[in-house]
């Protein structure tokens, strides 16, 4: 039992730890293939010099998510034992591919995006810094495929039975596209973009309110301002198809998002709320018939409840999943206001004098970020008791050997670990962003690009 | 039984792991080499230059770990499970110093001040020769074999990861890396960074050679499992053989200043040495200590025809993509290190 929590527990910190990076590199990927496009296009050095500038943030975020990735990728094996012998028949192929096609690709071309500027032409750069993009889009992929499966098993049958069985794939192509997978991918996909191009924002509007390097911020504010209008809007349609898909493939999990009990009556759709357990009624503020209207078009139309499932199928920390899950769309409805309020202002040509406005885009870059997370914690927590949805439960999924004081020691290790990334991510960035696009001339021997060539020079006659 | 070019999937798939993780070795090896010998190196600027050698390519060079542990996972999930879960301890601690490293590498030129990089200098360098000496470890054990009930479940205790044979196997990797990556930064420097490195090279070949006559000495009295294998058909005595022979050019072409060539031996040495532990095992993948006979096998552990199948598929497709794009950076990175604007 002990061992249970506890292994959750890290499992949730480590893959929360984690997932504050990729986001921000996709999205980061999105909004430099942009620049450096825009660069390539009109010749603009400006263009070049915030490419840069985001490449080198880009690097931070990319090495705390690759180191935090790899220790991902293990878990599996240290703590979930278990769970790896019974799915690595169809799961394994998806972390395979994972690797191959999507991690060597962003890897190989991470070194010529960082280190290439003055060795490869420009051409070629732009290759780098779209096969990064592309690699970081794969990986999304094949990891979103591995959980979707986890959520709605599909393409697979079970062989053996007891402690012996285990899931052994019979349709590669019917696994990645399960029920939910293209949905999900999507509404991922989009996530991470917002939460890239929000800190390009807000990174930006403080250099306006700042007057510092005014006409470049102008530039990456329009881009990333472009991005996130276009995605957020687009993130409540692939928000939608999410919710439809549960309603049909995990129906207990919906109850939950809702704090729908009953067994078979109208659904209410909550703006907020606070879930009762004792007396299995939600207060708040409701849209009487809501739920059933969203999925069935209908507003009297029954929606099965909490207790259409039997006690031991159903997610427990039903408020918790309630208010991540209704965090998470007010948050989506909010970027959109703000998104939608910059782009019109920017059609008045209003946008980069309002000092409020700007400093509303600072700030907001931690709303994708805590979407994004509850998103995922609202997902994962609803599919309990269940790891692979409807064959094995959470507590049959442990490593045999593993004891409680190992996995003690291993969260508290991955604690102050991840505590002290965590203080020098934000100093590191903090650093970066106060250096600004421009001082790229360093404190210490770096030598500048005229000094390479003339070394060049020399070393050639 | 399905079969590939006339081999059983299963053991196509112990001969891809085990090329994967070979390829990890000669990648990963160089750069934790080049890493555990840092601290050797006195100056700031000789430091700098030692990094960024590896700079564009290390991240690169740790993805062959994660294909690895994924086409594992994804062929032989019973020994991913077991493996991992039995040595936890030691597997928690290697990723421990594999962020550290990461963090060290990346954070290192961030700040002038010599507290702060001699700080990062020593996190670098030590999880670096950690990382190196936990594999050692953990390959040691592999090759000891470990208790497991029935169902392939750890049944051992914690600590027993910890024992003379496997530290002995530990430092050998470590003394092998050092060499592999001492070679590899004499490839890459000049000077009198670049003599320093020779000598040291020097050094670390003698140590790792002693090491690895008292590994041999070790497997052959105590652990014949190990080599009961060379005993019923001699014929196999030619990969430990040509083992020894690239190991012995490694400091003959060194001496001669062709350092491309001594790397390239350096690497087939590694091959050589991982391909003998492979013909030790195979078809075993993990030993059973309790009872050999019992011992978990690449057919009970393998993942169904079907999903081998596909993943050869995948494999296929892929292989030739990683093989490109490694070759790309390292084209690009060629030749000693310059360092510029956006060096680390
Ligand atoms: C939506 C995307 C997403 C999600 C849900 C996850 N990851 Fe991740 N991961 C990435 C997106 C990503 C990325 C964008 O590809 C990374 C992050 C750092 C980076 O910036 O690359 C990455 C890095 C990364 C690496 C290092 C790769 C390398 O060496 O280049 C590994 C091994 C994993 N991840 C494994 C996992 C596992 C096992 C996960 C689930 C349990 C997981 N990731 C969730
Ligand atoms: C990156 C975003 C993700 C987040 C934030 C996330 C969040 C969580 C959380 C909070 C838990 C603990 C649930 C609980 O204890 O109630 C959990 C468990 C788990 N998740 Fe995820 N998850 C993510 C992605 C994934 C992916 C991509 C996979 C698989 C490919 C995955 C597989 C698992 C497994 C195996 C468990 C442990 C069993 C369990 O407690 O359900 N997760 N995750
Ligand atoms: C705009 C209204 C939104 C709606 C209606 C919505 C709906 C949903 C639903 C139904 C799920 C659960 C899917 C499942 O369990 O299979 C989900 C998950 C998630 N959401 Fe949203 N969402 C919205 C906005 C956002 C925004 C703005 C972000 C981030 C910027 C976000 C990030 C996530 C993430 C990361 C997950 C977990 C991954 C997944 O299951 O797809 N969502 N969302």
């Amino acid at each position: 039992m002990e061992v249970e929590i506890l292994s959750r527990l890290q499992f949730a910190f480590t893959i929360a730890f984690h997932y504050i990076y990729p986001p921000l590199s996709i999205g980061l990927g999105l909004v430099m293939v942009i620049m450096e496009g825009q660069y390539l296009r009109t010749g603009n050095k400006e263009y070049e010099t915030m490419a840069r500038f985001w490449t080198r943030i880009f690097a931070l975020t990319f090495g705390i998510g690759v180191a935090t990735g790899i220790v991902m990728e293990f878990e599996f094996g240290t703590n979930w034992a278990k769970y790896s012998r019974y799915v690595g028949d169809v799961f394994g192929s998806a972390l395979a591919a994972e690797g191959i096609f999507a991690f060597a690709l962003e890897s190989g071309f991470l070194g010529v995006l960082l280190f290439g500027w003055n060795r490869v032409k420009p051409q070629v750069h732009f290759i780098s810094t779209i096969g990064v993009f592309i690699g970081s889009l794969f990986s999304a992929v094949w990891i979103v495929v591995a959980n979707s499966w986890q959520q709605t098993p599909a393409g697979y049958h079970i062989v053996g039975e007891g402690m012996q069985a285990r899931a052994e794939i019979t349709d590669f192509w019917a696994m990645v596209f399960n029920p939910s997978a293209v949905d999900r991918m999507l509404h991922v996909w989009i996530g991470a973009f917002i939460a890239g191009a929000f800190l390009v924002m807000s990174v930006h509007a403080f250099y306006m309110l700042r007057d510092r390097y005014v006409k470049l911020s102008q530039k990456a504010l329009k881009i990333s301002l472009i991005v996130v209008t276009v995605f957020s809007l687009l993130q409540l349609v692939t928000g939608h198809q999410s919710a439809d898909g549960v309603a049909e493939n995990q129906p207990a999990k919906l109850a939950a998002f809702e704090g729908h009990y009953p067994e078979s009556e109208q659904g209410d759709l909550y703006l907020i709320g606070w879930v009762n357990k004792e007396i299995q009624k939600v207060k708040g503020i409701k849209l009487p018939g809501g739920l059933s209207f969203l999925i069935h078009w209908n507003f009297t139309e029954p929606v099965a409840g909490l207790n259409a499932f039997p006690e031991d199928e159903q997610p427990t920390a039903v408020n918790t999943i309630f208010q991540f899950y209704h965090i998470m769309v007010a948050i989506g409805l909010l970027l959109i206001a703000i998104t939608l309020y910059g782009t019109l202002q920017w059609w008045c040509g209003k946008i980069f004098k309002q000092r409020w406005y700007l400093w509303i885009l600072v700030f907001a870059v931690f709303l994708p970020q805590l979407s994004n997370q509850v998103g995922w914690f609202a997902a994962e927590m609803g599919r309990q008791p269940w790891v692979v949805y409807g064959h094995l439960k959470t507590a049959d999924a442990l490593s045999e050997s593993v004891s409680s004081s190992h996995v003690l020691f291993s969260l508290i290790f991955f604690t102050l670990v991840y505590l002290l990334l965590l203080v020098l991510f934000i100093y590191l960035l903090d650093r970066k962003i106060k250096k600004g696009p421009y001082d790229e001339s360093d404190i210490d021997d770096r030598l500048k690009l005229k000094d390479i060539a003339v070394q060049l020079e020399k070393s050639k006659s | 039984m399905h079969t590939f070019l006339g081999i059983d999937y299963p053991t196509m798939w112990f001969l891809i792991v085990g090329a994967l993780f070979s390829g990890y070795a000669i990648l990963d090896g160089f750069d934790l080499g080049a890493g555990a010998w840092h601290l050797f190196f006195k100056e700031d600027r000789s430091r700098r230059i030692a990094l960024n050698a590896v700079g564009p390519v290390w991240d690169g060079n740790e993805v062959w770990l994660v294909i690895g542990g994924g086409a594992l996972f994804a062929g032989f999930p019973e020994a991913y499970a077991t493996l991992f879960s039995a040595m936890y301890i030691p597997f928690i601690l290697f990723l421990g110093f594999l962020i550290f490293r990461a963090v060290s590498i990346e954070f290192r030129g961030e700040e002038p001040m010599k507290w702060w990089r001699n700080t990062w200098d020593i996190a670098y360098s030590i999880s670096s020769a950690m990382m190196a000496l936990l594999l050692g470890v953990v390959l040691g054990n592999v090759l000891m074999g470990i208790g497991m009930d029935n169902n392939f479940v750890f049944t051992g205790s914690w600590l027993e990861f910890l024992n003379p044979y496997s530290l002995v196997v530990g430092l050998t990797t470590l003394a092998l890396f050092m060499v592999h990556g001492a070679i590899y930064l004499s490839m890459k420097t000049e000077g009198q960074l670049f003599d320093k490195i020779a000598r040291l090279l020097r050094r670390s070949i003698r140590v790792f050679v002693i090491l690895f006559v008292i590994i041999t000495v070790i497997s052959v009295f105590y652990f014949s499992h190990l080599t009961d294998r060379f005993m019923d058909k001699p014929i196999l005595f030619i990969v430990p053989a040509l083992a020894f022979l690239s190991i012995a050019n490694v400091p003959r072409l060194a001496s001669k200043g062709k350092y491309v060539r001594s790397f390239i031996f350096s690497a087939l040495s590694i091959s050589f040495l991982l391909i003998l532990v492979a013909i030790e095992l195979y078809p075993v993948i993990i030993l059973n200590s309790a009872d050999m006979e019992s011992s978990m096998t690449i057919y009970n552990a393998a993942s169904s025809d079907k999903a081998l199948g596909v993943m050869l598929t995948i494999t296929a497709i892929g292989f030739p993509l990683v093989i490109a794009y490694t070759v790309f950076v390292y084209r690009t990175f060629w030749g000693k290190v310059k360092l510029d604007e956006t060096s680390y």
